[in-house]
């Protein structure tokens, strides 16, 4: 289908971007385009007002801050994926940028846009909820930081209020020796993802588990960690029962549930997925498995 | 019969691809027409109500909205409000055919129910938007097997029929066959609904030429003159005031292989309008009214001898085929008469019930209802191996139709009434030699190690036979211009296939000229009066058939001529590179442009003795008969158990497709045959709610394979020419789907042997085969 | 509702050659090069980034041009498929497609040499593995992928040389 009626807008710099933002009814953000075009060409989503924001070269970069690395809202996907940064520091996020769509989507898809659009096993938004990640959200006067868990807030919406623009997200890589691992089921290569999971592991000198994360993606309505599995790993070494075993717990939750993919399945995928994310983990954090 | 040398059989390089490959192609929305007006279509959004009053005033006031059509409106400009029926009279009622835009009642969601032509899409859209249309919603039927109970709501309630039609197909004595088995196995098998998907998807342009008076009609379709020919006698017009221009066509599968309402209003509007108006479908329209096919329910048994040899086949099979049935029942006949496929089947008896259901018309898609006749057949035979504790290939063995009984006649009729007569055929050389190829010993090794590894490797393979070259003929006309180009005017049509190389080639060889001096034009009904179109892998061989006689005669004629010129024998002379002349007497031949000049006479001139004016012949190749390719694929899959994602891992396939005119071109549309068959087999699946809603309307829903899916594909030819055409040719365009999805799910229990999994279900999604092995407590 | 028909000013190089264009704001990128610029190679297949068949170079990269709004192209370069032959003679791509039977109706084919032109770009050497990963971002429903890969094969080949 063709666009319903709107009008464009092309913001310059962020200050404009946000008094646009601010000052215009029925406005939406137009990012990377890969979610919200689709959307605008079924009709699906028929706002007044486009802001473009490709211009926004302040919101395109990754750099370290301090003991995070931030990356700003505009960061293309493919940027992410050739970045020597994200690959030293953030070795898991680089791995499952490969897996967000195809080559030709990654080239104008953003992080930000990813982020914002919140599909329930959207990798990025996985990634995010595993990094404790942190956003940067703007308005005109203000910058306020807001962690994964309060910014996704439900089944494809954010905590973004009115006027805001999330403009930066923070994570903070793990020490250097940290395991990690990352798997998905897709039908093809490059489809949205039914059942994601990210695993972050490190392991003492006596080689048990003193940190680990795991979050799922596509279980409930956004990517969440599992603390209670994470819990069960801590103080032992990552032996393939005890893997077992946490990986059973991940489904405790009332999980998603359609014709495509009904909650039996994504329980079963969800724990199978889990093992194996935790093996990798584990064999990566210099675990003999 | 000719048999292939120099031109015909080689690899040519196809004349269409400069264009396309530089972006010159012209697809219908290519085609420039300033001051064009464009359409769009307000679509049923219920699976089945009642039409009550539908209010455009909104609609029509918008700035850019040229004209608005309802059903009454649009009434007034045609001669019938129903398509007109494109199948014998008095095999289905006329109300099998759909309106061209319903007035009272719609059935099934995407119908198109009015009509917006605007200065540009955007317009027409956002004024589609503001037509409001009172429905009152009336119980749906989705699952066809409900039409078979007396007390389901109807499909059509202006049309109170439940099913299209019931029929048998039976021959020799089941009922004794089954009183005699050894072993008697039985399937219940179901094919979900996909659809064609071209990239292309449909369009029509038509432009009302006031100067020459005759509506100019382009329109991305598989049937020139059946489009134009439904035209006239919709709008009124005779034969010589339109004319039907097929440009390229991105692909078509069946999706353009009729005459859409669509098809008809654009044209009405634009003749109402006196202004050119164009139709554009997006996908999401594909999605809900191009045709759709696959959708079907088979319960049969198969009975056996203590061999594993078929004695009979009996059982039912339900088809939907939506809620219009306007190529009347050619896909469940087809699916019907396949089954016994290419093996010996001394009984059978099939109950077939054609439902009418509240979603899109069926008609065929590549296949054309024989990869579920397939399908079920193979799975059949596995279920007697297993049964039998016999080797999956060995019971094929003992089954096929041996190459010296061909011709081989079934007890079965195709739809024009005639025999279905095997022509030509070798079905244990080419299982024999595919299995040879995958190098079974070698596989099983393989498989006892990764099992032990916990992987789970599986082999499968499936035979076919697909009926190819539909008749009654294709028309071919060659002619000789006075600049000695060669012209070769078919109604046949290219949808991708390299039709008009592969006519280039016949027509070359036949009359003695080189590939490049020859122009094809096809589909343009100002050039041929009669023409069938492009399906059922039939153009090679219709015609193909009919420009090989053509330019065997524009040759004889030629030669006559010629010899007359330099005072010679015809029997002594021959046409190389355009040019007649006796063997090693280039220097004193005559040109082919000569003698078309000849013939093209000086008025009060002499005249070539004996001779019809012209260097040019016509010819209708008639043709009851269907020319048989045969088929054997071998799969190989790995199954993750945890997951139930299944990975092809190897795919051989040979292919008998009698002479070959081109081998580059047959592969290629054997390996998009068995691609659409992977599709088919794996991914598609056309979803609808219990309301009828179809569910996956976008291609993120609806999944196609990509190449990540696809592994290298091995194809291995072989030729057994046909007897019923001159050139011994056979279709190739469709045979690649048929075995496939059985390939797929033999190889799938295959890998889970031991565990008594049963694939009944086409697609075999990872959702479907983990259901499968949790229940059968795999690991 | 009223209808917007306001345009925005575009100044765009395709092919080399620099357009100064008035847009309607809702209009796509793909919509804009095949009506306004009668560039009718690149080919609108589903309209949600899913088929490939809108695949252009943006400032080099790849992008679906159903998934921009011609706005948006203001102050790039981009490469359609008309682009891509120089002088009459074909890219290495293209003559490798037409000698290797790359393609069958041709409409998905302009997305896919776009792509893979992106992808020789590059690396000078892809596996067939990499060539389809590629290819996996296109739909093309006649040909199977086979010979598409082969043609990419070859036209890397080519472009590489003879060996020393």
């Amino acid at each position: 289908m063709k666009l319903a009626p709107v009008t464009y807008h092309r913001a310059n710099a962020l200050d404009e971007a946000l008094h646009l933002l601010s000052d215009t009814p029925d406005a939406m953000v137009l990012a990377g385009g890969q979610s919200l075009m689709p959307m605008l060409n079924l009709r699906l989503a028929a706002p007044a007002h486009l802001i473009d924001i490709n211009r926004l070269v302040e919101l395109d970069h990754i750099r370290e801050e301090g003991d995070f690395i931030s990356m700003g809202a505009m960061t293309r996907q493919r940027t992410i994926e050739f970045s020597d940064l994200v690959a030293a520091k953030l070795p898991l996020l680089a791995l499952a940028i490969r897996h967000v769509g195809h080559r030709q989507t990654r080239n104008r898809g953003t992080i930000g846009g990813s982020l914002c659009n919140l599909d329930p096993a959207a990798e990025l938004a996985l990634v995010t909820c595993l990094y404790d990640g942190v956003m940067v959200v703007d308005r005109v006067g203000r910058s306020r930081c807001v962690t994964m868990s309060e910014f996704a807030v439900g089944f494809m919406s954010t905590a973004l209020a009115a006027g805001e623009l999330l403009s930066a997200v923070r994570l903070t890589p793990w020490p250097k020796s940290h395991g990690y691992g990352f798997h998905e089921f897709a039908r093809r290569k490059g489809d949205w993802a039914v059942v994601s999971v990210g695993v972050l592991m490190t392991l003492d000198a006596a080689g048990k588990v003193d940190r680990v994360a795991i979050a799922l993606g596509g279980i409930a309505s956004t990517p969440l960690r599992r603390p209670l599995a994470e819990a069960q790993l801590l103080g032992a070494a990552p032996q393939l029962d005890r893997l077992d075993a946490a990986a059973a717990m991940v489904d405790d939750i009332e999980v998603l549930d359609d014709a495509n993919a009904p909650a039996w399945y994504r329980r079963q995928l969800a724990r199978v997925l889990t093992r194996r994310a935790l093996v990798d983990a584990a064999r990566l954090a210099g675990a003999p498995l | 019969m000719t048999h292939p040398a120099q031109i015909v059989g080689r690899r040519a390089r196809r004349q269409e691809d400069p264009a396309l490959l530089q972006g010159a192609g012209r697809f219908v929305d290519d085609i420039p027409m300033p001051g064009a007006l464009h359409a769009a279509f307000v679509r049923s959004p219920l699976a089945h109500a009642r039409l009550g009053a539908i209010d455009i005033d909104a609609a029509l006031a918008l700035p850019g909205v040229v004209a608005c059509y309802t059903a009454s409106t649009m009434g007034g400009l045609l001669t019938q409000p129903r398509l007109p029926i494109a199948f014998p009279q008095g095999q289905l009622g006329p109300e099998a055919m759909p309106f061209v835009l319903p007035g009272s009642e719609t059935c099934y969601v995407g119908e198109a129910l009015v009509m917006i032509v605007a200065h540009s899409r955007s317009i027409a859209e956002d004024a589609a938007a503001l037509v409001d249309i009172d429905y009152e919603e009336l119980p749906a039927l989705i699952d066809c097997r409900e039409a078979l109970d007396p007390q389901s709501p109807l499909a059509c309630v202006a049309d109170p029929i439940q099913l299209f039609k019931r029929f048998k197909i039976a021959y020799g004595d089941a009922a004794q066959a089954f009183k005699d088995a050894h072993t008697v196995v039985k399937v219940e098998l179901r094919q979900h609904r996909g659809a064609a998907h071209p990239i292309e998807g449909r369009g029509i342009l038509v432009n009302p030429d006031q100067a020459t008076g005759t509506l100019t009609v382009w329109a991305s379709t598989q049937m020139s003159h059946e489009l134009a020919h439904t035209l006239c006698k919709m709008l009124g017009l005779p034969e010589t005031r339109v004319r039907v221009i097929a440009p390229d066509v991105g692909g078509a599968f069946g999706s353009k292989y009729l005459v859409y309402p669509e098809d008809v209003a654009i044209a009405a509007a634009a003749h109402a309008l006196r202004r050119p108006v164009k139709w554009i479908e997006d996908r999401r329209e594909h999605f809900l009214s191009a045709i759709q096919e696959r959708e079907q329910y088979w319960s049969v048994e198969a009975a056996v001898d203590s061999q594993g040899r078929l004695l009979g086949v009996r059982g039912q099979m339900v088809h939907d085929q939506g809620a219009f049935a306007p190529h009347s029942i050619n896909v469940p006949y087809n699916s019907a008469t396949s089954l016994p496929g290419p093996y010996i089947l001394p009984a059978y008896d099939l109950d077939v019930a054609v439902a009418r259901t509240n979603k899109v018309p069926v008609i065929p898609i590549r296949g054309a209802g024989y990869p579920q006749g397939c399908f079920t057949m193979e799975r059949l035979l596995d279920r007697v191996a297993d049964a039998l504790k016999l080797d999956r290939g060995e019971v094929r063995l003992r089954n096929y139709i041996p190459r010296d009984r061909m011709p081989y006649p079934t007890p079965m009729v195709n739809r024009a009434g005639a025999p279905i007569i095997y022509d030509s055929g070798d079905y244990a050389y080419c299982h024999e030699k595919a299995l040879a190829e995958a190098d079974l010993p070698g596989f099983r090794r393989r498989q006892a190690q990764a099992r032990s590894r916990g992987q789970y490797l599986g082999i499968g393979f499936a035979a076919a036979v697909k009926g190819t070259g539909r008749g009654p003929f294709e028309s071919g006309t060659v002619r000789v211009s006075h600049d000695g180009r060669v012209s070769v005017f078919t109604g046949a049509l290219a949808m991708g296939q390299g039709l008009a190389t592969a006519l280039g080639q016949i027509c070359a060889q036949g009359l003695g000229v080189g590939i490049e001096d020859v122009d094809v034009i096809c589909g343009d009904t100002s050039f041929v009066s009669l023409g069938m179109g492009g399906f059922a892998s039939r153009q090679t061989v219709t015609a193909g058939s009919s420009v090989h006689l053509a330019a065997l005669a524009v040759r004889e004629k030629a030669i006559k001529v010629a010899a007359q010129m330099l005072d010679e024998l015809p029997a002594k002379l021959t046409i190389e590179n355009g040019l007649i002349h006796t063997p090693g007497n280039a220097g004193s031949g005559v040109p082919l442009a000569d003698v078309a000049m000849r013939l093209r006479g000086l008025p009060g001139y002499a005249f070539p003795e004996g001779a019809e004016a012209g260097l040019e012949a016509t010819f209708h190749f008639r043709v009851d008969q269907l020319a048989y390719s045969n088929a054997f694929h071998v799969c190989e899959v790995e199954v993750d158990v945890e997951t139930g994602f299944i990975r092809l891992m190897r795919y051989i396939a040979i292919h008998d497709s009698g002479t070959l005119i081109n081998p580059m071109l047959v592969e290629g549309q054997i390996h998009g045959g068995i691609v659409h068959g992977i599709g088919n087999a794996l991914f598609e699946y056309m979803r609808y709610d219990e309301y009828g809603q179809p569910t996956t309307t976008t291609l993120a829903d609806y999944l196609l394979p990509t190449a990540t899916d696809i592994p290298h594909i091995e194809v291995l030819l072989h030729e057994s020419p046909s007897p019923v055409n001159p050139l011994g040719v056979k279709g190739a365009g469709e045979s690649g789907v048929l075995p496939v999805a059985s390939s797929i799910a033999s190889a799938i229990e295959d890998a889970l042997a031991g565990y008594g999994i049963r694939i009944d279900e086409v697609p075999i999604t990872p959702l479907r085969l983990l259901e499968l092995i949790n229940k059968a407590n795999v690991m | 509702m009223s209808i917007s028909l306001s345009h925005i000013a575009v100044r765009v190089e395709i092919n080399g050659k620099l357009y100064d264009r008035e847009v309607e704001h809702r209009q796509t990128l793909a919509d804009f090069l095949r009506e306004n610029l009668s560039l009718t190679g690149t080919h609108v297949g589903c309209e949600q980034g899913v088929c490939g068949s809108c695949t252009v170079l943006v400032d080099g990269i790849s992008a679906r041009a159903c998934l921009m709004l011609a706005a948006q192209a203001d102050s790039t370069k981009i490469t359609t498929v008309e682009g891509l032959a120089c002088n009459g003679a074909l890219h290495p791509l293209q003559q490798a497609f037409w000698d290797k039977h790359g393609l069958q109706c041709g409409f998905c084919t302009p997305g896919i040499l776009i792509s893979l032109v992106e992808l020789l770009q590059a690396d000078a050497q892809p596996s067939e593995a990499q060539i389809r990963e590629v290819l996996s971002g296109h739909l093309c429903r006649c040909t199977g992928y086979q010979n598409i890969v082969a043609a990419a094969l070859e036209a890397a080949a080519q472009m590489r040389g003879p060996a020393p």
